[in-house]
C-alpha cells in the first residue's frame, strides 16, 4: 500500500517466498500471497496447488494465450507446468485435509500471539467470505500470513488476542508485514528479520503486544 | 443395443419440470464449469422458494454472467448454501450480500472443502463425517465435536441435492463426461449427490462408446439430461475477466 513505511507488497511476498523449500506443495491465497509466485527463488522446485483442483500451475497466461477454462483460486488465467494434473473439488480438499500441503500463504486482518488469525469476517458483518481458508488453515502443515503491520487508523494487526472472528487457532508459523518477518511466540511476537529503513523502536511502537528481537537481526534484502 | 440417449433439445425443456422448493446445486469455480445457460433458463422458468448450493453467489467479477445471485434478485430463492456470502476482499461487493443482511434470503455459510465433502458424502451413502475444519471458530459454536487421537473434529452432515446443474466439455449420449482443465471443480461431485443432474456441454454430443471408458471423468450413471451449448451469441460461454481497477 503506497505511503506505508518499509516493504512494499511484492517485497512482503518475496520475504515469504524465500522461506519455501525445495519440493514443497504450496497454496497461495488471493491478494498479496499470489505475488509469491513472482519471486525469483532460483532452482527451488515448488508445486502450486489451487482449491479448484489444479495441481502444478505456473505463471499467468500471456495476453491472447489464455485458456478461459484454466484458472487459479483467484480466478486468474494461469498456465500449467510440466507434471500438472487436475482433480475434482472433493479430492482437492482431501489433499488439503489430508495434510499434503506444505504451506498455505494467506492474507489476514489480524494475527495473535498464540498463532490465531482472522480473515473471513469483518466486525459487525453478517456472514462473510470463507472460501477454502478454514480448511487450509486447519490442515496445511504450515500457515504463513502476509499483512500490513497496522490498519489505516494505525492500530496494530499483530494483537494479543483476535477481536474479529477467527479462521483457525494456533496455526500461524510466520508473519510477513511491511516491517519485517515475525513469528508468534505464545506471549508475543519475535522479530526475525527487519525491513530496511525501519528501526526496532518504530516496530515496537506499532506493535500491540510483546516484541522480542532476534540477535543477530538480519535486514531484509529486497530482491533485484 | 445402445443405451437410451439423454440428450434434450433445449435448456428450457431441460429445466421445465423443476418444482418450487427444490434444492439445486450449481457447479463451477469462477468461470470454468459454470452452467450459465441452465441458470439463464431457470431464471426464465421461474421456480420459487429454491435452496441453492454453490461455491459463491457470484457477481463480484465483471462482466457479470448468470449466477446464483441473479436468481435471488429474481425472487426465486429461500436460502443459499455456499462458501461466500460476502466477497473475499472487503473492497468488493457481492450483489447477494444485501439480500442476506436484510433477511430477504437466508444463507448457510460453509467452508469450501466441507461443502464439497458434504456433497461427496451424500453421493457416497455417508450420512455425516468429522472434519478438523472450522474447529474453534464461530461456525462450530454449539455444535457436536469429538476428539480422535487428541485432536478435535466437527460433525458435518451430508448434503443431498434434488438437482445439479453442471458444465462439461464433452459428453456421450449415455452422459459419460469429460471436463477441460479447471472446468471439473465441484461438477462431478455434485453429480453424485443429485437425484437429477443436468449438464450443458461445450462440444457436439457423441454416440455412447466414443469416449474411451478409461478417459471418463464422470460416469453417465450420475447424469440424466444433456444439452449442447450453442455458439455465441445464442449460447453463453466463459469470457475473459476484466482486471480490477486499483
Amino acid at each position: 500500500m503506497s505511503g506505508t513505511k518499509g516493504l512494499n507488497r511484492q517485497q512482503m511476498a518475496d520475504l515469504i517466498a524465500r522461506q519455501f523449500q525445495d519440493g514443497w506443495v504450496v497454496n497461495l491465497g488471493v491478494g498479496i500471497p499470489t505475488m509469491c509466485s513472482n519471486t525469483d527463488i532460483g532452482d527451488t522446485d515448488i508445486v502450486y496447488h489451487s482449491e479448484n483442483g489444479v495441481i502444478g500451475y505456473g505463471a499467468v497466461a500471456a495476453e491472447g494465450m489464455e485458456d478461459l477454462n484454466l484458472v487459479n483460486a483467484g480466478g486468474q488465467n494461469v498456465t500449467l507446468k510440466p507434471g500438472a494434473a487436475v482433480v475434482h473439488h472433493a479430492d482437492s480438499f482431501a489433499i488439503i485435509r489430508g495434510g499434503h500441503i506444505d504451506v498455505t500463504v494467506m492474507g489476514a486482518y489480524q494475527v495473535s500471539c498464540a498463532g490465531d488469525f482472522a480473515n473471513w469476517k469483518l466486525k459487525g458483518q453478517k456472514g462473510g467470505g470463507i472460501g477454502g481458508a478454514m480448511d487450509l488453515a486447519a490442515c496445511a502443515k504450515r500457515v504463513f500470513i502476509i499483512l500490513e503491520h497496522t490498519t489505516r487508523d494505525g492500530s496494530s494487526r499483530l494483537v494479543p488476542e483476535c477481536d474479529l472472528p477467527v479462521t483457525a487457532r494456533g496455526v500461524v508459523k510466520l508473519v510477513a508485514t511491511n516491517y519485517g518477518l515475525f513469528e508468534p511466540t505464545g506471549d508475543g511476537f519475535r522479530l526475525r528479520e527487519i525491513a530496511p529503513g525501519v528501526t526496532v523502536e518504530e516496530i515496537r511502537a506499532a506493535t500491540g503486544t510483546k516484541l522480542t528481537v532476534a540477535d543477530p537481526l538480519p535486514v531484509v534484502r529486497p530482491a533485484g | 443395443m445402445a443405451p437410451k440417449s439423454k440428450v434434450v433439445g433445449s435448456f428450457r425443456e431441460a429445466v421445465a419440470d423443476i418444482p418450487d422448493g427444490s434444492t439445486i446445486a450449481f457447479g463451477g469455480f469462477a468461470m470454468p464449469g459454470t452452467p450459465f445457460n441452465l441458470i439463464k433458463a431457470l431464471l426464465e422458468q421461474g421456480a420459487k422458494r429454491l435452496t441453492l448450493v454453490g461455491n459463491t453467489t457470484g457477481g463480484a467479477q465483471q462482466p457479470r454472467m448468470p449466477d446464483m445471485g441473479m436468481l435471488v434478485e429474481n425472487g426465486q430463492v429461500a436460502k443459499v448454501i455456499c462458501a461466500f456470502t460476502a466477497a473475499t476482499r472487503p473492497t468488493d461487493t457481492l450483489p447477494f450480500t444485501k439480500y442476506y443482511e436484510s433477511g430477504e434470503c437466508d444463507a448457510e455459510l460453509v467452508p469450501q472443502g466441507t461443502l464439497a465433502e458434504r456433497m461427496r458424502a451424500a453421493g457416497a451413502g455417508i450420512p455425516a463425517f468429522y472434519t478438523p475444519t472450522a474447529v474453534g471458530t464461530e461456525l462450530a459454536a454449539g455444535r457436536e465435536t469429538r476428539v480422535f487421537d487428541g485432536r478435535e473434529y466437527l460433525l458435518e452432515y451430508a448434503l443431498p441435492l434434488d438437482y445439479a446443474f453442471i458444465r462439461a466439455v464433452r459428453a456421450d449420449t449415455f452422459g459419460n463426461l469429460q471436463f477441460h482443465r479447471a472446468q471439473r471443480n465441484f461438477n462431478p461431485v455434485m453429480a453424485t449427490a443429485a437425484k437429477c443432474t443436468i449438464v450443458e456441454v461445450d462440444e457436439p454430443i457423441v454416440p455412447a462408446g466414443e469416449i474411451d471408458a478409461d478417459a471418463v471423468h464422470c460416469s453417465g450413471l450420475f447424469v440424466h439430461r444433456l444439452v449442447r451449448v450453442p455458439l455465441p451469441p445464442e449460447g453463453l460461454w466463459p469470457t475473459k475477466r476484466q482486471e480490477r481497477r486499483r
